[in-house]
C-alpha cells in the first residue's frame, strides 16, 4: 500500500507515492538519484547518511520517508547548488582547504553534521566538535583535519553570516 | 606554470575533493546498470559443520526471486578455487597447505558468514526475502576459533587435507646463533603477547556488479578494488571465469580500503559468474554486518619473544615464536603477511646481530585473515617495541637511551639485517631526537609529578618503528613465493593542445593520487595542475598495473610516472631541436620551455605537443608522430620508512580510563611530494593504530564460533573524541634507489602508534601485562594485578 508524501528536497517540491517501509535514505538515493548521501552501516552509528531535516542534522537511514512528509530536506547536493563549478558552502570549502577528507565516503555526512555543530555552537572549541561528532565515523583522517575543517567552517559561516538551512528552508 | 605553489613539495589542494564535497563521488552503490538484478548471499550461521543439503524451494517461490545458485552450480560451470597468490615453504621445505576455497561452500562450512548460496532477485527486497527462506541442512561440528587452541592436540580439524590445522611452519634467521647468544646473555627479557584481531572497516562496504554480454562473450565487473588488474588476472587465470581479454574490471571511486579491497572474494566472483547464468547484470552491496563477517580481518597473532642484552644494554639476539591465524581459508595474500612482511621486520631500527623467528600459520573457524593497514609490519613493530621497552625497564635504563644505544648508525647504510632485508638508507637517531624534543621528553618527570599530585598516573611511551614498503623487486618476490610481479606501469598521453592524461596502474582508495601524481607531471612539464588528469581504475583504459597496497603507489607507481614523463620530455626535446634547427643536446627544458642554448629561440611544451600531432615541420625520418609514452618500473629493493612515535597518557586509577594527552610522530618518508596529503595519511594511520591499542577487537565466541563483535554496536570504532590532535614532523633521507627518493607513507601511522600507546599505558600503571585493546576495564584490572 503506497502512501503519498510531499516534501521539499533541496528547495524543490517533491511528491511521490512510497511504500510505508521505505527508508528516507533509500528514497533520496534511489528515487531522487541524490547519491551523495551514503550508507555506511546498518545500525545507525556511522552518520554517512546525515542530511538536514527542517534545518537539523538527522540520520536518513533511521527515518521512513513517510515520517518526512511535509518536511524541508537539504542533502549535500543542496548546499551549494552551483557546486558543480561555482562556490561551495563555507563548510564544504573549509573541508577542501583543510584536507578534511580522504576517500570522501563519510564526507557528506561530516559536512552536514559540521554545519549543524556550527549552527548550534557558533564558534565551537575542538573538544566540543569532537564530542559532537559522536555519531559520525571516519576511517581515513583520524578526525584531526575534520575537527580543523569544522572549526574553520564554523568561523567562515559566522564571518560571512551564512544563513542557516532552517532560515533559508534549504534554498 | 608550475612553481612552488604546485610543484613537488607544495601543499596543493586536492583535485578530487570537489566532487566528493558536492556529493558527486561515484562509489559502487551509486552505480546501477540497465536491467540489473540483486544478489543476496545466504551465509553460514554456524562456524563449522557438514553441509548436507540446501532447500531453495520456498525461496524460488518468492515473488521476484529469479534464481538460487549454489556451490554445485559454480563447480558445474568449471570455476576454480579462489587462489592464494603467495606460496610459503615450511622450515622442512614442504610447501604450505592450500585447501580448496570454493566461491560458494561445498560439503562443509568453516566460518560464520561463509557464503553458501546466492539468491538473485528482481529487487533487493525480493532477494532478501528469498534468502531468508533458503534452508541449509548442516550437521554442526565443534569449532575452533583461537589460534593457540587450533594447534592443540584434539582440536577440531577444519580441512581434511590439513592435519593439525597447520598451514605452514616457517622460519627465518640463524637459530643456532640466537640460541647461543640467549643462553650466554647477561640479561634476557621475555614477553608473551597477543596482537588483537581487527576488522578493516573502510566506510564504503565492498560491492560488485557483474555483467555479461553474450554477443561478444565479454564480462564487465564493477568492483571497489585496490587492484582492478589483479582482480582481472586472478579471475581469468586461476578462477577461469573468462579469458583475460574478455573481462573488464572497473573500480570507481573507492571509499577506503586499508587492505580489505585488495583481495579477490567470493562475492564479486559470484556476481560476475551469475550475470551470465541469469542473463542480466547482478549487483551486490555488502551490509555492514556482512562486512564484519566476511571481509578479511587483520592481525591475530599469539607470540613469545626473548631479547638478550649484555651488561651495557647492547642487544645480542632476538628469538620470536608466533602463531598466526589464517582463518578458515587462505585469502589472496594471507600467506605472505606473517612471514615476509613480518619476520623480515624484526630487526627493526636496531643492529641486533642475530634474530630468529618461527611462524606457524593456523587454520581456524573464522573469517580469513589477510593484509590490513601495515600487514605484518605492525605486528613486528608491536612485538619489538614492546620487548625493547620492557627490557629498558628491567635493566633500569631510560627507554630512549636503550634504543639510541642500539640504533643502526646513519653511516652504516646500506645495512644488511640478520633477517634478509637490506635497508638502503636512514637516520634513525635524527627522528628519535626530533621526537624527544617535540614531545618534551626531558620534561616528563615534572609532568608526571604534577599528575601524581592530582592522584592520576601519567606515562610516556616510545616506539622506533621501521617498515618495508613497495614490495619488490619482482624477481626476488618470485623467489620468495609471490605469484605476481610487483612493478608498476604508467602511460602518458599528451594531447595536441598540450593537456595530459596520465594512466596509472595503481588505484586510489582515498590517498589523493589524482593530486600527487598530477603534481609530479605538472611540475616536470610546466603545466597547470588542471591540465593534467590522472586515470586509474579501469582495465580497459589503463594498460596494466598492480594497484595500491604496501604504501607502494608513489614509490613504485609514481616512479613509473616519472619515467614515462622523462620519455615525453626526451621525445619533445628532439622535436623542439628540429623545429629550432639545433640538436637535442643543445636544447634545455625548464618550466615548460624548451630553449636552444646560445640563441634566443624557445618553444613552449604545448607548441611542441601540437607539432607532434600536426607534423608539418617535423623530423618524420627520425621520429614517429605523436607524444605518448609508457613506462614500467620494477624497483630494486623495498623502501624503508622509519620514525619515532611518542605517546603521553594519563590514567585514572579509579576507572582505568586512559586519556591520550599528546601524540607525536616524526617520520622519515624520504622525499615528500605533498606534505598535506602525507600528514593526512599519518593521521589516519595513527588513528587506526590507537584504535587497535585501545578500542578495536574482533571477538569470536570460543564455544559457538559466533562473531560477537559483528556491528558498530559491539565493535568499538575510534570516534573523534577518542583521539587527540596529533603533532607531526618529518625527517628526510631520500630513498636511494627510486627516481623520486620517496619511501611511502600510507601505513606508518598504524605501525608506529600502537606500541607507543601501550608503552605509555604500561609506563603509567607500572604493569607490563596488559592485553589489547587496553579498555578501561583491562587497564583497571591490570592495575590491580587481577586477570
Amino acid at each position: 500500500m503506497a502512501i503519498n508524501v510531499s516534501l521539499s528536497v533541496n528547495g524543490q517540491a517533491v511528491s511521490r507515492d512510497v511504500q510505508p517501509n521505505r527508508l528516507l535514505v533509500d528514497f533520496l538515493r534511489e528515487e531522487l538519484g541524490l547519491t551523495g548521501t551514503h550508507v555506511g552501516c546498518d545500525t545507525s552509528q556511522c552518520g554517512a547518511c546525515t542530511i538536514h531535516l527542517d534545518g537539523l542534522p538527522v540520520k536518513s537511514c533511521t527515518m521512513l520517508v513517510v515520517q518526512a512528509d511535509g518536511a524541508r530536506i537539504t542533502t549535500i547536493e543542496g548546499l551549494a547548488p552551483d557546486g558543480d563549478g561555482g562556490d561551495l558552502h563555507p563548510m564544504q570549502e573549509a573541508f577542501r582547504q583543510n584536507h578534511g577528507l580522504q576517500c570522501g565516503f563519510c564526507t557528506p555526512g561530516m559536512v552536514m553534521a559540521g554545519i549543524g555543530i556550527a549552527q548550534r555552537h557558533g564558534l565551537p572549541s575542538n573538544d566540543v566538535i569532537r564530542a559532537e561528532l559522536d555519531g559520525n565515523f571516519c576511517r581515513c583522517t583520524g578526525y584531526h583535519n575534520i575537527v580543523k575543517s569544522i572549526a574553520a567552517g564554523a568561523k567562515a559561516m559566522a564571518m560571512t553570516g551564512a544563513k542557516t538551512v532552517a532560515e533559508t528552508g534549504g534554498e | 606554470m608550475a612553481d612552488r605553489e604546485s610543484g613537488i613539495g607544495a601543499r596543493v589542494l586536492r583535485k578530487e575533493d570537489k566532487r566528493f564535497l558536492v556529493g558527486r563521488g561515484r562509489y559502487m552503490d551509486d552505480i546501477n546498470r540497465p536491467r540489473q538484478v540483486y544478489a543476496v548471499f545466504v551465509r553460514s550461521q554456524v562456524a563449522h559443520g557438514t553441509l548436507k543439503g540446501l532447500d531453495s524451494g520456498a525461496a524460488l517461490e518468492t515473488d521476484g526471486v529469479i534464481a538460487v545458485l549454489t556451490g554445485e552450480d559454480v563447480a558445474a560451470d568449471g570455476l576454480g578455487s579462489l587462489p592464494c597468490g603467495w606460496t610459503i615453504h615450511s622450515k622442512d621445505g614442504a610447501e604450505m597447505k592450500t585447501p580448496a576455497h570454493p566461491a560458494l561452500a561445498i560439503g562443509k562450512v568453516r566460518y560464520v558468514g561463509e557464503p553458501v548460496a546466492v539468491v538473485i532477485g528482481e529487487t533487493l527486497e525480493a532477494a532478501r526475502d528469498g534468502a531468508e527462506l533458503v534452508e541449509l541442512d548442516i550437521d554442526e561440528l565443534p569449532p575452533v576459533t583461537d589460534v593457540v587452541a587450533a594447534l592443540e592436540q584434539g582440536a577440531p580439524g577444519i580441512h581434511d587435507d590439513v592435519p593439525g590445522n597447520e598451514c605452514y611452519h616457517w622460519g627465518l634467521g640463524d637459530e643456532e646463533a640466537v640460541d647461543k647468544a640467549i643462553d650466554a646473555a647477561h640479561h634476557v627479557t621475555r614477553l608473551e603477547l597477543r596482537n588483537n584481531r581487527l576488522a578493516p572497516n573502510a566506510m564504503e562496504t565492498r560491492a560488485a556488479i557483474g555483467e555479461y554480454d553474450p554477443v561478444d562473450g565479454m564480462y564487465t565487473l564493477h568492483v571497489n578494488s585496490q587492484n582492478p588488474h589483479l582482480h582481472r588476472l586472478v579471475l581469468a587465470a586461476f578462477v577461469e571465469l573468462a579469458p583475460e581479454h574478455k573481462l573488464r574490471v572497473i573500480s570507481p571511486d573507492v571509499g577506503g580500503g586499508f587492505g580489505s579491497k585488495i583481495f579477490i572474494y567470493s562475492e564479486e566472483t559470484v556476481c560476475a559468474w551469475a550475470a551470465r547464468r541469469v542473463g542480466r547484470p547482478v549487483k551486490w552491496t555488502a551490509t555492514r554486518s556482512e562486512a564484519f563477517l566476511a571481509d578479511a580481518h587483520g592481525r591475530d597473532h599469539a607470540s613469545t619473544a626473548e631479547l638478550a642484552l649484555d651488561k651495557e644494554g647492547n642487544f645480542l639476539a632476538l628469538r620470536v615464536r608466533t602463531k598466526a591465524n589464517m582463518g578458515a581459508y587462505l585469502s589472496t595474500f594471507a600467506a605472505a603477511v606473517p612471514t615476509w612482511l613480518y619476520g623480515t621486520l624484526l630487526a627493526g631500527q636496531y643492529k641486533t646481530p642475530a634474530v630468529h623467528v618461527e611462524v606457524r600459520a593456523v587454520f581456524t573457524n573464522t573469517s580469513p585473515v589477510d593484509a590490513y593497514r601495515g600487514a605484518g609490519r605492525p605486528e613486528a613493530a608491536f612485538l619489538l617495541e614492546r620487548i625493547v621497552e620492557k627490557a629498558a625497564r628491567e635493566i633500569g635504563m631510560d627507554p630512549a637511551e636503550l634504543r639510541r644505544r642500539n640504533l643502526i648508525p646513519k653511516d652504516a647504510f646500506p645495512y644488511q639485517t640478520p633477517v634478509a632485508l637490506v635497508y638502503d638508507t636512514g637516520d634513525y637517531e635524527a627522528s628519535l631526537d626530533k621526537a624527544l624534543d617535540m614531545a618534551d621528553y626531558a620534561g616528563f618527570a615534572a609532568r608526571r609529578a604534577e599528575s601524581e599530585a592530582r592522584g592520576m598516573k601519567r606515562g610516556i611511551g616510545l616506539s622506533c618503528y621501521i617498515e618495508a614498503c613497495g614490495l619488490a623487486p619482482s624477481q626476488l618476490a618470485g623467489e620468495l613465493g609471490a605469484g605476481i610481479g610487483l612493478f608498476e606501469s604508467a602511460e602518458i598521453r599528451v594531447n595536441a593542445t598540450g593537456g595530459v592524461k596520465v594512466f596509472t596502474g595503481t588505484q586510489s582508495t582515498g590517498q589523493g593520487h589524482e593530486t600527487t601524481f598530477a603534481q609530479l607531471v605538472a611540475d616536470r612539464l610546466g603545466l597547470d595542475m588542471d591540465e593534467v588528469e590522472i586515470v586509474h581504475g579501469d582495465t580497459d583504459r589503463v594498460q596494466y598495473g598492480l594497484g595500491t597496497y604496501g604504501s607502494r603507489s608513489l614509490s613504485v607507481g609514481g616512479s613509473a610516472i616519472h619515467m614515462a614523463t622523462e620519455k615525453i620530455v626526451e621525445k619533445a626535446r628532439k622535436i623542439a631541436a628540429h623545429m629550432m634547427e639545433t640538436t637535442a643536446d643543445d636544447v634545455d627544458f625548464t618550466q615548460g620551455l624548451f630553449t636552444a642554448k646560445g640563441t634566443n629561440k624557445s618553444m613552449h611544451f604545448k607548441e611542441v605537443a601540437f607539432s607532434a600531432y600536426v607534423p608539418h615541420n617535423y623530423p618524420l625520418d627520425e621520429l614517429e608522430p605523436g607524444l605518448h609514452e609508457s613506462a614500467y618500473y620494477d624497483p630494486e629493493n623495498f623502501t624503508y620508512p622509519a620514525g619515532t612515535h611518542i605517546c603521553e597518557v594519563e590514567v585514572d586509577p579509579e576507572t582505568g580510563v586512559v586519556d591520550i594527552l599528546a601524540f607525536t610522530a616524526v617520520d622519515d618518508f624520504g622525499r615528500i611530494i605533498n606534505p598535506t596529503i602525507v600528514e593526512g595519511q599519518v593521521h589516519g594511520g595513527v588513528a587506526q593504530g590507537i584504535g587497535q591499542a585501545m578500542l578495536e577487537h574482533c571477538i569470536y565466541d570460543d564455544e559457538s564460533g559466533q562473531l560477537v563483535t559483528g556491528s558498530y554496536m559491539d565493535y568499538a570504532m575510534p570516534r573523534a573524541d577518542d583521539l587527540p590532535d596529533f603533532t607531526l614532523a618529518f625527517t628526510e633521507t631520500p630513498c636511494t634507489h627510486n627516481p623520486l627518493g620517496a619511501k611511502g607513507c600510507g601505513e606508518a601511522g598504524a605501525i608506529g602508534s600502537t606500541p607507543a600507546l601501550i608503552n605509555a599505558i604500561t609506563s603509567a600503571i607500572g604493569h607490563e601485562n596488559i592485553a589489547m585493546p587496553a579498555t578501561p576495564l583491562a587497564v583497571w584490572r591490570a592495575m590491580r594485578g587481577a586477570e
